[in-house]
């Protein structure tokens, strides 16, 4: 039981745990209240079928004895009314045959033969001799009728007479025979005159009821059951409430506690019906059940009543004792459930632990093993491998990041050093006031394989070059190392700007096993005269500015690229730049810059941009344009290319400011 | 009802005046009286009973002692051999009777309306008073004169059978119809198994024939000798009706009690509703006519029907029959 309770406190509401409670108990137990439900109510039904066929036997058996009594009864005044229809005894032989009949009849308890106001004496009006039992067994002769006792207006005359039938009367007390409960059977007898029917008289059976009442309290066809016995007006004439007796009726009950149904059962009573109906509470004390059969002779009913509680005691009793058992098993069943869906969930309740700690980082935690085979265990061995392999690439991971890291900083270092390979002095000759040069280098990663050089090859003349190098990064940038060197080293004794581009390929060829190449534009100007050689290696034409501010491209033999061909032929071309004449060189990196909608920065735009640039004489603001022209152009997207730029401005002789100085 | 709520409410404040200023006086001159009730114990006579048991008839100065009613001891005969000094009587009754020299007076005439009806079962098909010809009617021996004046009205001819103390020849279908008090009879039909609605009734006060009830009647002797004390039973009565009417649960104990004790028969619902139907008839047809007052219309009415019936020679001068108590 604790480690129920804990697997349930463990998984809280809605865990698993408590969710396979929840459901397979609420589903039990809506099963077992069916089942119960379904039970009670059929035994109910069943024990009400056989209460109802128990007092149905009972009762007709009942009545079928009290029936035969007084059928019995009712045939000795009928023989004496026959007789006297068509006799006319005198008043002993009257009283003789009342005599007779009374003693053939022992329950029979007095008889008259009362006549009709001068039907047996034409002078006298009361005509009814009455004979009945006295007190210690003798038989006791009386004479019924005065002025007190007009038995002509009474029921046991009056009835038969007007409904020319015989007839039992309502029951009474009688006081001259003890306040005994009595009825009366009266039979109307006629004679005949001129073959018209006249009524006589009525012959009479007074029977005590304490008999037929004293049979019906023995009715009993369960032990907590009792019977009442009411007459054709609803009165009581037998009940085990005494008060009733006689006193109160079915209806004035019914009225009592305005129970209509009570009033329509007893007047179904009353017309002879029989059935099996419920009672409210104010009828016998408690709800109740009853069944009613006539007495037809009498036209009177029996009603047997039932206490329902009595009566489904029984199934009462089995109910609580199954109630008992189906809340014992619910606990049992609550506590299997919790356990083995506690021992179910365990394992998983452990993955989810473990599986916070690994997202907290800790790979080395123990995934525990299932021994079972089912799908947790399925889970848990998925989860081991996932985590080992997680292990595993985050070692992996961590390998190449510093891999990364170092080539990143080497590669810091290599930026450096290629930035070091390059002239970033400006301006470089600050004692030359014939010419002024400006460069620029912006690689597209750490290192690139752009390049350019400048340097004063003696007192007149400076050697410029502008390059680029197949490829982009650290091979681009090695074979720039190279080619930079040995222009340096070659440009610094050619005269001509084709010899050097023809010695450094040559150089270049030699053991290009990786067949990388560059373009190269290199120019020798003699800053005293203004005379300008160059020569082309494939590279882009560089842009001449002239002093008048007109733009246009520098001409030149197209040249081969330098590193494939070892004999290529290159041609030096010649000019003379006038002061203030401006040579512009770049890199493709200028012009196919590309923006997101993947377009070129393209030649016309560079024109157009050194066009508009303020001031075209001094070569740094130049390339400052142009920088800002291509960043504007390529927008967000990332530099594809490294982007170099060189400009040189030549002012002439002494020319600086248009003072002379030689 | 709201009138005679009224009228009582206005009664019973004159009453209770009347006893604070009266109780020395009265406890001093307790006169002992004696009351006869018509019939056996019921709740015909509720108001007696309770006024008694309440003790307003000591209130009044009134040593009241209660005879037993009943057959064996009728009112008039009583009346007239000073066996009593004051009794109830139908106010029919009482105008014969009076026709035969006994000396007595009306002092508070409690019933204005007539409780007899004649009831039939739906199933006769008497559903108006034409209908009624030559069908069987039982009818009371004493108690014929107004049904008769409603059949002479309607020109109707009946086959009459004499009607015992029971209804039972009427449930069991001896007669067509039968006669009944509303507050009696009538229930106990009900009572019967018989519903409302299967039934239907002839109110005779509906056609024009109200022979108002119970009334106190005393030997005109009495009267003259004593006529404050004869008025002060006649307020102690009617404030013991006022007072059964507001407790009609402790009046019907009450009347139990009474019923009980001379081993008569009824149930409580049958005197409940008894009492319900007495309130009902206490009710004056004409509201000028205060409660317990005999209205000269009504006296007219019966002694007319009486005189055409043959059962009374003369009519008596109203003043003469009725000894007003209330005005």
């Amino acid at each position: 039981m604790p480690l129920a309770l804990n697997n349930l406190k463990a998984t809280g509401k809605g865990g698993l745990a408590f969710r396979m409670s929840l459901f397979i108990l609420s589903s039990t137990a809506c099963i077992f209240i069916a089942a119960f439900g379904y039970s009670y109510y059929y035994s109910r039904n069943q024990i009400l079928a056989d209460v109802e066929k128990n007092a149905e036997i009972v009762t007709i058996a009942t009545v079928s004895k009290i029936e035969v009594v007084l059928n019995g009864v009712e045939k000795v005044p009928s023989y004496l009314a026959r007789s006297l229809g068509s006799s006319k005894p005198t008043l002993p032989e009257l009283q003789k045959q009342i005599i007779d009949l009374l003693q053939t009849n022992p329950e029979i308890f007095g008889s008259a033969v009362a006549y009709a106001p001068y039907a047996f004496d034409r002078k006298a009006l009361y005509s009814a001799p009455y004979i009945c039992r006295g007190p210690y067994g003798g038989l006791v002769p009386s004479f019924l009728g005065s002025s007190e006792y007009q038995y002509f207006f009474l029921d046991w005359y009056q009835i038969p007479k007007e409904l020319a039938k015989p007839v039992w009367s309502e029951p009474y007390f009688d006081e001259g025979a003890g306040n005994i409960v009595m009825s009366t059977y009266s039979v109307p007898f006629y004679n005949y005159k001129d073959g018209k029917q006249i009524f006589t008289g009525v012959v009479t059976a007074d029977i005590s009821l304490e008999w037929l009442m004293e049979t019906i309290r023995k009715i009993s066809s369960h032990q907590s059951s009792y019977s009442f016995l009411i007459s054709r007006n609803g009165v009581f004439v037998s009940h085990p409430n005494k008060d009733f007796i006689m006193r109160e009726s079915i209806f004035s009950i019914a009225e009592a506690n305005n129970d209509n149904g009570l009033r329509e059962i007893g007047r179904d009573m009353i017309r002879g019906g029989k059935g099996f109906v419920t009672l409210n509470n104010h009828f016998a004390g408690q709800k109740s059940w009853m069944y009613y059969a006539p007495l037809p002779s009498l036209g009177w009913s029996i009603g047997v009543v039932f206490p329902e509680d009595r009566l489904f005691a029984g199934i009462g009793k089995l109910g609580a004792i199954i109630m008992l058992i189906g809340g014992a098993g619910f606990l049992a069943l609550l506590v299997i459930i919790i356990t083995i869906s506690g021992t179910i969930t365990k394992p998983l309740r452990v993955l989810a632990d473990k599986a916070g700690e690994i997202a907290r980082g800790n790979l080395e935690v123990e995934v525990p093993t299932v021994r079972s085979h089912d799908e947790v265990a399925a889970l848990s061995n998925s989860f081991n491998n996932m985590k080992d392999a997680l292990k595993e690439y985050i070692c992996n991971l961590a390998e190449t990041t510093a891999a990364k890291e170092r080539i990143e900083s080497e590669l810091k270092i290599a930026h450096t050093i290629q930035m070091s390979f390059l002239p970033k002095r400006f301006p470089p000759f600050p004692e030359k006031e014939e010419f002024e040069i400006f460069a620029a280098l912006e690689p597209a990663k750490e290192v690139g394989g752009d390049l350019y050089d400048f340097f004063l090859i003696d007192e007149e003349h400076v050697f410029f070059s502008i390059g680029d190098v197949s490829g982009k990064g650290v091979p681009a940038a090695l074979f720039m190392a190279v080619t930079k060197t040995l222009m340096k080293g070659i440009a610094s004794q050619a005269v001509f700007p084709s010899m050097a581009l023809s010695n450094v390929n040559k150089e270049l060829c030699k053991d290009n096993d990786s067949s990388m190449f560059v373009t190269v534009f290199c120019g020798i100007l003699n800053f005293k005269t203004g005379e300008l050689l160059f020569a082309n290696a494939g590279h882009n034409l560089p842009v001449l500015i002239s002093a008048s501010g007109e733009i246009s491209w520098l001409e030149s033999p197209p040249g081969f690229l330098l590193g494939i061909i070892e004999d290529a032929e290159f041609e030096t071309s010649r000019m003379i730049m006038n002061p203030g004449d401006t040579l512009f060189l770049y890199t493709d990196g200028v012009t196919e810059a590309m923006n997101l909608q993947q377009e070129f920065f393209s030649d016309p735009a560079l024109i157009e941009t050194i066009a508009k640039c303020p001031d075209q004489r001094t070569p740094e603001t130049i390339i400052d344009c142009v920088m800002k022209a291509v960043k504007t152009f390529t927008g967000e997207e990332p530099q594809s290319d490294d982007i170099t730029m060189l400009a040189l401005h030549y002012r002439g002789k002494g020319s600086r400011k248009g003072s002379i100085i030689n | 009802m709201v009138k005679i709520h009224n009228k009582f409410s206005i009664f019973i404040v004159i009453l209770s005046l009347l006893c604070f200023f009266l109780p020395a006086a009265a406890a001093a001159e307790l006169r002992t009286m004696t009351f006869l009730p018509q019939w056996l114990p019921q709740a015909q006579f509720t108001g007696y009973y309770v006024a008694y048991e309440k003790g307003f008839y000591r209130n009044h100065g009134i040593d009241l002692k209660i005879l037993k009613g009943g057959p064996d001891f009728p009112a008039a005969e009583m009346l007239g051999k000073n066996q009593t000094d004051f009794t109830t009587m139908f106010l029919s009754e009482a105008i014969q009777q009076r026709d035969k020299k006994i000396h007595m007076v009306n002092i508070g005439q409690l019933m204005q309306r007539s409780g007899f009806i004649l009831v039939t079962k739906k199933g006769s098909g008497i559903s108006k008073p034409s209908d009624f010809q030559n069908k069987k009617v039982s009818m009371w021996p004493n108690f014929q004169v107004q049904p008769r004046a409603f059949f002479r009205k309607y020109g109707i001819e009946v086959k009459p059978v004499s009607q015992g103390a029971t209804v039972n020849l009427f449930l069991r279908g001896g007669v067509d119809a039968a006669s009944a008090m509303w507050y009696n009879e009538y229930h106990t039909i009900i009572n019967s198994g018989i519903n409302e609605d299967e039934l239907t009734t002839f109110f005779f006060d509906r056609y024009g024939l109200n022979f108002p009830e119970d009334g106190i009647y005393v030997l005109k002797e009495t009267y003259e000798r004593d006529r404050e004390l004869c008025c002060k039973f006649v307020k102690a009565s009617l404030a013991g009706w006022q007072y059964a009417f507001e407790h009609p649960d402790e009046a019907t104990d009450i009347v139990m009690k009474y019923i009980k004790d001379a081993h008569a028969g009824g149930n409580r619902v049958h005197q409940r509703w008894m009492l319900a139907r007495m309130k009902d008839l206490m009710q004056p047809v004409d509201p000028k006519v205060p409660i317990g007052a005999l209205n000269p219309r009504d006296y007219a009415t019966v002694a007319g029907e009486l005189q055409k019936s043959g059962l009374v020679q003369k009519i008596l001068p109203f003043g003469e029959f009725y000894a007003p108590c209330l005005e």
